[in-house]
């Protein structure tokens, strides 16, 4: 419990169970849901105590994440309303990827990349839980042609998610004195100076 | 290995192909509809030879009984009124699985060895495998296959696949007695359709014909039907029967592509790691936060 006071909070700690909740649930899903996407992944289904097993639990993992999302969502929309410094941050995306951050334009809490994140990974949230509902045979039975559209749908959106998922670890893992936000709460007032600007200035008054 | 007249031709979730040096004749089932008389017997011969006891329904004002498919009713009789040609006909269709060449349940499957078809072209389901998603529903363009309520197993005619494998005809052809459900290989079934095609259309019916449809690369169940070009007359026997556009999309080649995409972005990022180097924060920024926090 050892901390800097002057560490800044980026995080409550009810914000980042929250985003545990919905990250676990997200691994899990990603398992069980590989397993039906490709036979070259059915294997991932021993992880789950056999392919039945993985079959019936994915739907309500499902459920339960679409819950804790969209009180993730509710927590955290207002912060990632797109502005026009977004639009420019993203517009110059290409220099940030190469490594170099001189001239990317100040930011507040979230950059252009990490809200753009945010609303993607909502709408694949969305796709992913009307779709799967369609596709729920054991609780449901739609028409055959909207549970053959939902099929496709769950399949395109869950390895577009799966791919956003990815890029978001790496995002925090390539950007030292990120991951720790999530774990403890805090970051240094560097981290916040060199990455968050405007939301450093707006948090210590400098 | 399995029995010589079932060596597996196809197997769901399995992207290797199955062992093929074997050929063994293809085999179908013609349902001759112009003779059936609805007696039904088909039916009880396949609860007989299945062990399939269905729960006792309701009458539902139709002779259709019981009105539907189900876990444990693997065919039943359609019996549909209409009129054709100002004369009323009564055309009764035995429904049940088309045994297809290129069976739609088989590629929606995503549980390995749950859905397999003989070389002899039966397509039958392995419950011990089955995980009960109900892609098979999905992948149907028949609309056969049904999950059991009680062990969400998927069920449907296996076109007796245990009797074939001993040289014997499925249950229901056994006991049709009037001779409009027969079994062999499907060179002398067509050439049997063709007789009967043939004596059908001089008795006035000038459209009968072979119902096998090549949508689905021709079937192993095939009807002959007094009026081949309305197979919707037949309780809806579908017209040009593929498998939906949607579960090829869903099934087919983006799914490994989409695999190798994940594997992409995955590698993507390592290898920009090591070519990059980690964002860190700079040791200025570091200076700065530092003389700001002391002023």
């Amino acid at each position: 419990m050892i901390r800097d006071p002057k560490d800044l909070q980026r995080y409550t700690p009810q914000e980042r169970a929250n985003h545990w909740v919905v990250g676990i649930s997200f691994i899990l899903l990603a398992l069980s849901g590989l397993a039906f996407f490709h036979p070259a992944f059915y294997p991932l289904t021993y992880l789950f105590g056999g392919g039945t097993w993985a079959r019936i639990l994915h739907p309500y993992i499902g459920v339960f994440m679409a819950f804790f999302a969209v009180l993730m969502y509710l927590r955290f929309w207002r912060l990632n309303v797109m502005t026009k410094t977004d639009k420019e941050w993203l517009d110059r995306i290409g220099e940030m990827v190469d490594g170099n951050d001189h001239n990317m334009p100040e930011q507040g809490k979230y950059n252009g990349g990490q809200k753009a994140m945010f609303w993607a990974l909502t709408v694949c949230v969305v796709l992913l839980t009307i779709s799967g509902v369609l596709i729920w045979r054991a609780q449901f039975s739609p028409p055959i042609g909207l549970v053959r559209f939902g099929a496709v749908v769950h399949a395109v959106a869950g390895v577009v998610m799966i791919a956003l998922i990815f890029v978001h670890v790496y995002a925090a893992i390539w950007t030292k004195g990120t991951i720790r936000a999530m774990w403890y709460g805090t970051v240094t007032r560097a981290w916040a100076r060199q990455h968050h600007r405007a939301w450093y200035r707006e948090t210590t008054g400098k | 290995m399995a029995l010589q007249s079932l060596d597996i031709a196809r197997r769901s979730a399995t992207t290797t192909p199955a062992p093929g040096a074997r050929q063994t004749t293809e085999v179908a089932k013609l349902i001759d509809v112009s003779t059936c008389i609805g007696c039904k017997a088909c039916q009880v011969a396949c609860m007989e030879w299945n062990d399939l006891r269905d729960e006792v329904g309701n009458c539902v004002g139709v002779y259709d009984n019981p009105a539907d498919l189900t876990d444990k009713t693997w065919t039943v009789m359609r019996f549909a009124e209409v009129e054709q040609g100002g004369r009323l006909e009564w055309l009764i269709r035995k429904d049940g699985c088309m045994h297809c060449a290129d069976p739609g349940c088989l590629k929606a499957c995503p549980a390995p060895g749950a859905i397999i078809q003989y070389a002899n072209g039966i397509v039958d389901f392995h419950q011990e495998n089955c995980i009960g998603c109900g892609y098979c529903v999905t992948g149907c363009p028949f609309n056969i296959p049904r999950i059991s309520k009680e062990d969400s197993k998927a069920y449907k005619c296996s076109l007796c696949s245990d009797r074939v494998a001993v040289g014997q005809a499925p249950a229901c052809v056994k006991t049709c007695p009037t001779g409009a459900i027969m079994f062999g290989s499907k060179e002398q079934m067509k050439e049997h359709a063709d007789k009967r095609i043939r004596d059908l259309k001089s008795r006035g019916f000038a459209n009968a014909g072979l119902y096998d449809p090549q949508g689905v690369g021709g079937t192993h169940v095939m009807y002959v039907l007094h009026h081949v070009d309305k197979p919707q007359l037949y309780s809806d026997l579908p017209k040009d029967p593929a498998i939906s556009p949607l579960v090829s999309l869903w099934k087919g080649m983006a799914k490994p592509l989409a695999s190798l995409a994940l594997g992409a972005v995955a590698l993507g990022s390592l290898f920009h790691y090591v070519m990059k180097g980690p964002n860190e924060v700079s040791k200025e920024s570091e200076r700065e936060a530092e003389k700001e926090e002391s002023q």
